[in-house]
């Protein structure tokens, strides 16, 4: 007996590519009415490409943003170093541009696509999300990007799509964390189809209205709000979808202290301290960490079921 | 060297064991410390509170190398400021990280073993540096050298709660277990080979 599950994408959500462009203009310019989309007024300027966007307003929170400053110069990228203070300095050799990404799997089609192509049909946004990392501390980043979901659907994955597995690039030369084995390069990370067809999760281009600090996961990262800090994977050349749950880096390196899921909970412990609090960068109290990171309403319904002390 | 010599070199080696404790003073008012600072005061007052330990440590063989007294000297005093700088830290972990919540803690202690483990070779330092004067010395006679044999149980404890707390990159807490088996290598060769002369 054939059962169906809501994992799989229906044939309906599959549009061609012109119809779904036609369908993003036509969007673009109601929504451009309803929310006076303000196009990136001059910016304080931080050195990196400005890019053109519009202010989601859905996906926007009343929190003080953390500084720039702050967001681009602590980082944990371990391919520039295990420390939270290399990758500022290390990154900077990184060439971003050419940039591929290559999409692999069961998706109608597979490709090389070059950064420009992928990004080209989309119109970029600025969402305001939480950061918070596994490590207990969390910030607040206006990410600008595109919405994985729109991405996803112009590649078609098929029916035997189940899950997305992400690759950083592995480059030598460029990238001296690589030469010592604290993980099994290149990085890895996961999401379940139904996880990355979620609005929320995204790929992001910058952060502030211009192109991300190479050591933010330039030139184009996923940000999952919902999730500890670490399934953001940075500097991505490669997705894939599969049909059989990815085992992610961390995941391989400690399995008993961090799962595929690796949701933000408060009541589920790290083996070696608790989630309940954490400290927003800048802040002196320490915050209590919300249940799916603040994204409950957003999220819930994905774990509806599943013991998340298990799946954690 | 004589006694003003030692009292010099002492006022210095004083002054220079206070330094990484004003620069972390220093950073946090003048925000030279990063995104984190309270990370970098907490982690840092945990390593000097570690790499004193082992300074202390290393004043045997530099005696017995140099066939001077004044290392023995010096001694208590870099003993009492590894102490000083691992109270700090455990401070630091009781106000900044965890704001006195007693309930909390209590659950970090028993739950979770690298702050068991942190705890338990802070407490057992704390007989040592109530009788690392003079007159304890004296009092306790025999019983002084048994109790303070104690160090060398203490700063394993210490490098295994480094080591447990990291998260993967085991190069930093590696080069202080690296030191400490040299140190403590050292000591059993010299009671093995040499003593028995």
């Amino acid at each position: 007996m054939l059962i169906k599950r809501p994992t799989d994408i229906p044939s309906s959500e599959i549009t061609d590519k012109e119809t779904y462009l036609n369908r993003r203009h036509f969007m673009q310019s109601a929504l451009g009415l309803a929310m006076l989309p303000l196009f990136n007024e001059a910016q304080a300027g931080y050195g990196n490409t400005p890019l053109k966007h519009e202010k989601a307003e859905r996906f926007r929170i009343d929190e003080e943003l953390t500084p720039y400053k702050d967001i681009s110069s602590y980082n944990n990228f371990y391919e520039f170093g295990t420390d939270k203070y290399s990758p500022a300095k290390q990154a900077q050799q990184l060439t971003t541009d050419p940039w591929s990404i290559t999409i692999a799997g069961h998706v109608e089609k597979p490709g090389t696509y070059s950064l420009e192509d992928i990004m080209k049909p989309h119109a970029l946004e600025e969402r305001i999300y939480r950061l918070r990392c596994v490590e207990r501390w969390s910030m607040v980043i206006p990410w600008i990007g595109f919405s994985l979901a729109d991405m996803i659907k112009r590649f078609q994955p098929t029916s035997s799509a189940k899950y997305v597995k992400f690759t950083t690039l592995e480059r030598k030369s460029e990238m001296p964390g690589l030469r010592r084995r604290v993980l099994d390069w290149p990085y890895v990370e996961g999401l379940r189809i139904d996880e990355a067809m979620n609005p929320l999760a995204l790929m992001a281009v910058g952060l502030y209205g211009e192109a991300l600090p190479k050591q933010n996961g330039a030139p184009i990262r996923l940000v999952v709000p919902w999730k500890y800090g670490f399934k953001s994977i940075k500097s991505v050349v490669k997705i894939e979808f599969v049909d059989r749950q990815p085992v992610s880096s961390w995941e391989q390196a400690a399995p008993r202290e961090y799962g595929f899921y690796s949701n933000v909970n408060p009541q589920v412990d790290h083996p070696r301290w608790s989630q309940k609090r954490e400290r927003r960068i800048g802040e002196f109290l320490k915050r209590k960490t919300l249940m799916f990171n603040g994204y409950e309403e957003q999220v819930a319904y994905l774990y509806k079921g599943m013991d998340l002390r298990k799946n954690y | 060297m004589s006694k003003r010599q030692l009292l010099v070199l002492k006022a210095i080696i004083f002054i220079l064991c206070l330094l990484p404790l004003s620069w972390f003073i220093y950073g946090v008012f003048t925000d030279q410390l990063g995104a984190n600072p309270i990370e970098v005061v907490t982690r840092g007052l945990g390593e000097w509170g570690l790499q004193f330990l082992l300074a202390t440590l290393c004043m045997t063989p530099l005696k017995d190398l140099l066939k001077q007294p004044w290392p023995i000297q010096l001694r208590r005093m870099l003993g009492l400021f590894s102490f000083f700088y691992l109270v700090l830290h455990l401070f630091s972990y009781l106000w900044l990280d965890q704001f006195f919540d007693w309930a909390e803690i209590w659950i970090d202690i028993k739950k979770r073993p690298f702050i068991t483990v942190g705890v338990l070779s802070l407490l057992s330092l704390v007989p040592l540096a109530l009788t690392s004067n003079k007159w304890s010395q004296r009092r306790l006679g025999r019983k002084w050298r048994r109790l303070h044999f104690l160090i060398y149980p203490i700063a394993i404890l210490a490098v295994v709660h480094f080591f447990m707390l990291i998260k993967l990159d085991l190069l930093r807490p590696s080069i202080f277990a690296a030191c400490l088996a040299l140190l403590l290598g050292y000591r059993l060769f010299k009671a093995r080979f040499w003593q028995k002369k």
